[in-house]
Parts: C-alpha cells; structure tokens; sequence
C-alpha cells in the first residue's frame, strides 16, 4: 500500500459542547481520489474545515508524512493542500484572472514566479474561463464559478485537493462535465479527497470511499465494492441500483 | 466676498482636502482589511511632523524610543510563541525586524548629526521611525484580536489613539512646531499667489494616490490585499494570512500618515495632538465613501477640506463644528440610499 498523503486519525470536532465529528480515521493515498459521501449536516463539511484548519480539532492529522500541530491555513497551503469550499469563497470584485492569480500566492511569495504558465494549464482544462478572464467574478454562472473555484485551487500546484460538493447547485450537464474534469485531473497526479452527496457520481470517478453518517464513520471501501453495498445501494443511490 | 479671496480660500480647502484624502484612504484600506476604524491614524501624522521638527531642532526626537521599546516588546511576544510551538525557525525574521532594525535605526540617527542633514535626507528617517510603528501596533492591539467584533476593534482603536496622544505629549512636549518648507518658491497665477508648498502638498498626494492605485491593481500584494477585504475566507484559503494582510495595511496606513504629517509641518503648527483632528477630518470623508470607495472617499476629502476654508471665512469660531456637522446629513442621505447588511458573525 502507497504511503498516504494524508491520515487523519481519532479527529474530533465539537462546536460548543455539541460533538460534531467523532472519532474520525481516513486515509488519502497520493494519486487517488478519496470521495466522502453522506446526507445532509453528517459532517462533511466540518470535517474538511477541521482538516484545512478552518475549525479547532482533536486528534492528530499527518500530511505528507508531518503531523500538523497548530494547524495554520496558510502553513497547510504552502505544503500542498488545497479546499475548495463549498460556498467558493470566490473574489466577487476581482476579475477571473485576478482570482486565478491570486490562486498562485503562497507559491509566488516564496519565489516560485510561473504563474503564467500554471495559469495556461488551468485555462487548458477550463476554456470557458479564458473567454471570461476579463470579467468579474461575481458576474459568473453556477457553473463558471465552480470551474474558477477549482481553476483558482489548481494555480496553487495542490498535492491534495479537497472539493466540497462541487456539484451543488448545478444543472446535470455541468457536474458531468466538473465530474469529468476532476476525473481527468488524477492523470497528473494530484490526490483528490471529494466530498459529495451525489454518491452515484461521486463514487464512479472515486477509488475509496467513505460514508459519514451523524459525524461518524458509518461504512468504508473500494469505491465499486460501496456502490453494490446493498446499505450504500438503497439509501444513498436510489431504487435504480449501480448505473451501468 | 470678491473672486481674490475665494481663489485663496479655495486653494486653502483643496491643499487641506489633499491631506484629509490621503488620510480617508487609509482609514478605508485599514477598515476594508481589519475592519478596525483606526482612530490612532492621525497620531501618525502628529508623529511624522514632530519627528522631523525634532531633527530639524537638533534633538533626537523621543519616537525613536517608543520604536525600540515596542520593537522588544513585540520581539519578547513572538519568541515566546514561537518556543511555546517549536517553531524556531521564526526567531530569524522575529529579531531582524523587532530588534536589529530599531537598533540599526537607532544607530543612524544617532550618528548622523541628523540637524546638518538635507531636509529629503531628514524626512526619509523620520519615515523610517514612525511607518515601523504601524505593523508594531497591529500585532501588539490588534492582532490577538483579529476575530473580535467591529465594536470591540473600536474599543481598542480608541484605546491605542488616547496612548498614543499621551505618549506624543511626552515626547514632544505640549509647544508646537513647525518645519522649514521643502520650496520656497512662490509662483503668481493671475491674481492668485501660489507658494511652493502648495505645490507640494498637492503634487505629493496625487503622486501617493496614483502610486496606491497601481499596487492595489497590478501588484499581487495589492490584489491579495483587496482579496482580504472582499472574502476573509477566500484570501486564507489561498494562503494569504489575515494577519500578513493586516500588517501591510498597518504599514501602508502608517505611511501614508507619517508621509501626510510631514507634508503639513511647514504649512501649519503642530502639536502632539493636531493628529486626532486632522484624522478626524479624514474620517468624516472616508463615512462619505461608506468606508468603503476610495474615490468618493478623495472626493468626500476635497468636500471636507473646501466646507473648512469657506466656513472658516464666514464663521471661524464655528468652522469645526459645520465640518463635523456635515456627517450628520452624510449618514441620513447613506442610510435612506444604502441597504443595511448585518455584521457578519
């Protein structure tokens, strides 16, 4: 088995005395996509707020072979990884390429000065973004906004890219297309943790899967043996069963 | 009232309006990136005049000390921070900029005689003081509390303001003082007399103005600045640090201050406390702008700055009073045009 490029074991969050999270333990293994499927308000959000040190949490998160004590966001940032949340968090005021540029920061002010070319790879894998570069992004569709909040994520040069529900509020047509892309984006390397309610999609393109369910671990596997998990099967994918 | 005087009184108000300009720039920057209303952004302007007068003098001026002094103060925080997380690595930057710095600073004035040198020379170290003081205060005020509520950054802001005027008393004195001019050139334009200073202080501010334009445009500093201001979230997740961003709008503020300051000394008298008024001044035009636009807020300040001469023409003794009077019709107008947003939590 590859050494994981990130563990996380025993993580727990609590807002107030509420727990949120408990006892979490999850793998990601460098070059595979990790999909954490899972109804509304399990946790999923949480969880990848407490990983990118957004929350104050306990137990102990390793990435890339460090534990990360006092986690700080921009410290995880500049060794490689990346969220893309759930509300994009996009500048609004700024222009598509401003954003985008702005992706590349951590990298930039420790001298790394290739933004340019890293912004030509991402306008590669989004051309709808070139059209737009001049525009604002506040401006944008539901989709052009999620393709620029994972465009803005890429210019970073993630190890690991952590997406929340990218295909949230958008039309079919575009999350086969942002499912395509994230697919398509394994091939260089990147490790993907996705978290999603759309199991079925999620865990087509995925390689592991977890399922949270109240803020813990309810099932984990291969992503193939989860999706003819008769429990995973009839909650999460619906009467249809497997798509072919 | 004939033309003559009202070209005067003119020039008066837009040389005025100038420096509140700059000064409503930076309390909008500093509020659009830490949400603090930074009342102490007049006591930079106190600062830079009086250290220049104090060279000029021939003293050493006492802002030096309160460098030093924070500069350790500072330096002891974040050592202890950094032990307590094993992060040692941090000590270099931590000593360059708390310790050797002030210290090098210190050397210079000391050594250099600064009363024989060149005004350009003695403006650059007075710069060189009091801009420091700007990330120095962030991170001792206002850094611990980056999270807290508008209110309580206001609370502080009032805090650091009141401290800082008290400590300018101390190292100034209660007497004013004045610079000697950086022209003293005087041009006749029609029937208007127009000396250099003036010329100066306008020439300066739009040069200032332009110049922040560009780094907030071009500059990925400038941008991951504006980044800040627009999506607090955002901007972290992109590895941009609120506190890296509140030091350099500190700084900047500071600058800008320090740089107004000594822009104003050979025209006006200044005391250790001049400072809050002018800030105050610039205030009334950054709640034009909603502190929020920097144009309206350059526009607010030509407002403010020309209401002051004509006012002070017609009713001096009342000239302060219809400058800060005229917020009131300001936040009705803004409140009748604008939607409210709630504080975000």
């Amino acid at each position: 088995m590859a050494a994981p490029i990130l563990e996380v074991n025993d993580l727990c969050v609590s807002y107030g005395k509420v727990e949120a999270l408990h006892h979490i333990n999850l793998r990601v293994e460098s070059g595979k996509i990790v999909t954490v499927i899972g109804p509304n308000g399990a946790g999923k959000t949480t969880m990848l707020s407490a990983i990118m040190g957004l929350l104050p949490s306990k137990g102990e998160i390793q990435f890339r072979g460090e534990v990360q004590r006092d986690i700080e966001v921009e410290h995880l940032v500049t060794m490689g990884m990346t969220l893309v949340p759930e509300k994009r968090e996009l500048f609004g005021e700024m222009s598509v390429e401003d954003n985008l540029l702005l992706g590349a920061f951590q990298r930039y002010r420790h001298g790394d000065r290739d933004e340019g070319k890293t912004m030509d790879q991402v306008f590669g894998t989004f051309p709808r973004l070139k059209e737009r570069r001049m525009q604002l992004a506040g401006t944008l569709s539901g989709g052009e906004r999620q393709m620029l909040a994972v465009g803005r994520a890429l210019m970073a040069k993630p190890k690991l890219l952590m997406l929340d529900e990218p295909s949230l509020g958008l039309a079919p047509l575009i999350v086969r297309e942002i499912f395509h892309i994230i697919a398509d984006l394994k091939q260089t390397g990147v490790a993907i943790l996705l978290v999603e309610q759309n199991a079925r999609a999620a865990l087509q393109i995925a390689d592991y899967g977890y399922v949270l369910e109240t803020g813990s671990i309810a099932l984990e596997g291969e992503s193939r043996a989860l999706a003819d998990d008769p429990r995973v099967v009839e909650t999460y994918l619906g009467l249809g069963g497997k798509k072919q | 009232m004939d033309l003559q005087i009202a070209l005067l009184l003119g020039q008066d108000g837009i040389v005025n309006g100038a420096i509140y300009a700059l000064l409503a720039l930076a309390l909008v920057l500093v509020f659009a990136v830490t949400r603090v209303i930074y009342i102490p952004q007049g006591e930079f302007v106190a600062y830079g005049a009086l250290t220049l007068a104090a060279f000029q003098a021939g003293k050493t001026p006492g802002t030096l000390w309160f460098l030093l002094g924070a500069g350790v103060l500072v330096a002891v925080i974040d050592t202890v921070i950094a032990v307590r997380a094993g992060a040692l690595g941090r000590m270099k930057r931590i000593v360059l900029w708390n310790l050797a710095y002030p210290a090098v600073v210190a050397g210079l004035v000391l050594g250099l005689e600064p009363a024989k040198l060149p005004l350009v020379a003695q403006a650059a170290l007075s710069l060189v003081i009091v801009v420091p003081l700007g990330p120095m205060i962030y991170r001792l005020a206002f850094q611990p509390l980056a999270e807290a509520s508008v209110l309580v950054l206001l609370i502080v802001s009032v805090a650091v303001h009141t401290a800082m005027v008290g400590l300018g008393l101390l190292f100034f004195g209660a007497e004013g003082s004045r610079t000697t001019p950086f022209s003293e050139a005087q041009f006749t334009l029609g029937t208007l007399n127009v000396n250099g200073q003036t010329l100066w202080v306008i020439g300066s501010s739009i040069v200032l103005i332009i110049a922040l334009y560009q780094f907030f445009g071009r500059t990925l500093y400038g941008k991951a600045l504006r980044a800040t201001a627009i999506n607090r979230v955002g901007a972290r997740l992109m590895g941009i640090s609120t506190t890296m961003a509140g030091k350099l709008s500190f700084t900047l503020a500071a600058g800008i201050g320090a740089f107004s300051g000594i822009l104003i000394a050979p025209i006006t008298t200044v005391y250790y406390d001049t400072g809050f008024l002018v800030g105050l001044k610039g205030f009334v035009a950054a709640i034009i702008a909603g502190l929020v636009s920097y144009p309206l807020a350059a526009a607010g300040a030509i407002l403010v700055g020309l209401l002051e001469s004509f006012s002070s023409f017609w009713a001096s003794a009342f000239k302060e009073v219809i400058v800060f009077t005229l917020i009131i019709p300001v936040l009705v107008w803004r409140s009748l045009t604008s939607h409210h947003v709630e504080e975000e939590e």
